[in-house]
């Protein structure tokens, strides 16, 4: 039981990690209705920025404005550079826009700051926590994850009944007829890729803490996709939902029904997850529902 | 309702010149006319005359390369579509400009998008002003849907809803930013002849009782000849006709182009 319980644990904290990276990916779905590759490249363009001022000498406190002050300065201009010359294109256009994006991003870090692995320790402690007479182990940064993932999701949650989370919403359902009842498009935009931005930067602080600020973090966005299938592409608490059922349900996978097939199923069983929901609830948990009016 | 009866008021915006061209394609060419305070001022044509072309002139999705624009004594450049909102002008769309997802209500209630002013932090947490004011944006979205009929549809994802009730709400969402000018673009397309008088009606009760100023694109002569104050004729991107809607059904280059003969 003991047993059963750290491994559940150990993956529900596996899970806060993907939910991260996977609420970035969340924003600008629903502020736009744009799947953004490039979410993945700019955790570690984050990461790298702010590792790479720690470097330069400079404290913890003094790096993190810095680096918020690069990710919305990316958002200006990605916003002026691309999206911009493509307002009210098909989603599928800006889709591909992004992954240039991603490729741009991950490039120019690494071109600035190489692309050596460089541990990042902001100070969140380390030590092993132990439950229930020693049975449980539960790493304390990894309690402090959740925290920031919780603290993040109750932001945004209440961000989104302000009158700009409004405007949001509306400019991902139809360009057109947000501009016509007054928002500005440019603006939302420079908003919305700013706050993924911040998000990108504390996934990448997280993540850049657990296992050294390095370029693989981008194909962690890969892990984002079958998050977001769960838990759909448009809903906050679903990324965060989503993200703790793959993280246990790929670590209870491994070690339970892991053996049946040899072991390493832990990297494809989020997948196979994710495609069984698909052809249940292509909406995702908590996705809004499609309608689609013939 | 007929023109005489109406006493309209002064110029509030005025085209001036107006060329628009996309590549080599000319959409409209050198034209200029009058929207005065009050009117019901009807802008027809065959298709393809440059009448869609005109509106997103006037609200500031195109930027005609030629002419201006006057809007209440202030002649614009390049203005944003969303600064055209914030001076009062709010527009529907030919093929239906709605938020899908969202109900009926948040649809309207979103057409009050400028008039909100509670702070960030205030309206994350909804106490105090801001939930006065939302209160306050509320009571009068109610006032629109009881006014439009549409009172129990209130809660449904408009995508469920049947066209003719889309383009009601849509109707409803851009009267909800209080304008001053309303522009419609064909707001009575693909409906039946019940549908079509009851928007006949809304259309004359919002000129009459809150004195919008409204200019439409219709292709149904005869809800244009009725409702409307003057009538502005477009063919292939030029204006051929601008008057009182008997003037303009007498017009022999008019007839020739769009009437066709009556028998």
């Amino acid at each position: 039981m003991a047993f059963f319980l750290e491994v559940l644990i150990g993956g529900l904290m596996a899970g806060v990690m993907y939910s991260l990276v996977a609420l970035g990916f969340v924003l600008i779905f629903k502020a736009s209705g744009v799947f953004n590759f490039a979410q993945g490249a700019m955790v570690l363009f984050a990461a790298l920025f702010f590792v790479g001022f720690i470097e330069l000498g400079l404290s913890v406190w003094l790096a993190l404005p810095l680096t918020v002050l690069v990710m919305v300065a990316l958002a200006w201009a990605v916003e002026r550079l691309v999206l911009r010359h493509l307002v009210n294109q098909e989603g599928i256009i800006l889709f591909m826009a992004t992954i240039g994006v991603s490729y741009f991003l991950d490039g120019f870090g690494q071109s600035i700051w190489g692309s050596n692995v460089r541990q990042l320790d902001i100070g969140l402690p380390t030590d092993p926590i132990f439950l229930m007479d020693g049975d449980i182990l539960i790493q304390a940064f990894d309690l402090w994850a959740a925290l920031v993932a919780g603290s993040l999701l109750v932001a945004l949650v209440l961000f989104q009944r302000t009158s700009v989370g409004r405007a949001l919403r509306a400019v991902a359902d139809d360009h057109q007829a947000a501009q016509s009842v007054g928002i500005p498009l440019n603006t939302i935009w420079i908003i919305v890729w700013s706050i993924a931005g911040l998000v990108a930067l504390v996934a990448g602080v997280m993540w850049g803490s657990k296992l050294g600020v390095q370029p693989a973090i981008v194909s962690l966005a890969l892990k984002a996709l079958p998050v977001l299938i769960l838990g759909g592409f448009t809903s906050i608490p679903g990324a965060i939902i989503g993200g703790l059922i793959i993280g246990a349900g790929e670590k209870l996978a491994e070690i339970y029904i892991g053996p049946f097939f040899g072991g390493g199923i832990e990297n494809w069983f989020a997948y196979v997850l994710a495609l069984g929901f698909l052809l249940i609830r292509p909406q995702g948990l908590f996705g809004e529902r499609i309608i689609e009016r013939v | 309702m007929t023109a005489t009866a109406k006493k309209l008021g002064d110029v509030m915006l005025r085209v001036e010149n107006i060329s628009l061209s996309f590549g080599g394609v000319k959409a409209l060419t050198d034209i200029s006319f009058d929207i005065r305070e009050h009117e019901i001022l009807a802008i027809i044509g065959p298709n393809g005359a440059g009448k869609s072309s005109m509106l997103n002139c006037i609200n500031g999705f195109y930027h005609p390369q030629q002419g201006s624009i006057t809007f209440r004594g202030q002649t614009r450049s390049r203005m944003k579509p969303h600064e055209a909102a914030s001076q009062g002008i709010a527009r529907t769309f030919q093929n239906i400009a709605l938020f899908k997802g969202m109900s009926t209500l948040d649809n309207i209630m979103s057409g009050r998008m400028l008039k909100m002013h509670s702070g960030i932090i205030a309206s994350a947490f909804y106490k105090g002003p801001a939930e006065r004011e939302q209160i306050a944006h509320r009571a009068f979205c109610e006032k629109i849907i009881d006014f439009l009929e549409i009172e129990a549809i209130r809660k449904i994802p408009v995508g469920r809803l049947p066209y003719g009730l889309q383009k009601r709400v849509e109707l409803g969402r851009a009267l909800a930013a209080e304008p001053t000018l309303l522009l419609l673009d064909e707001p009575m397309a693909g409906m039946n002849l019940e549908e079509k008088q009851d928007m006949c009606r809304f259309i004359l009760d919002v000129n009459d009782e809150f004195g919008t100023t409204i200019c439409l694109i219709e292709h149904d002569m005869g809800v244009v000849m009725d409702i409307s104050d003057r009538v502005v004729v477009l063919d292939y991107g030029r204006k051929i006709g601008d008057g009182p809607p008997d003037e303009v059904k007498h017009n022999q280059e008019v007839i020739d182009a769009y009437l066709g003969v009556q028998h």
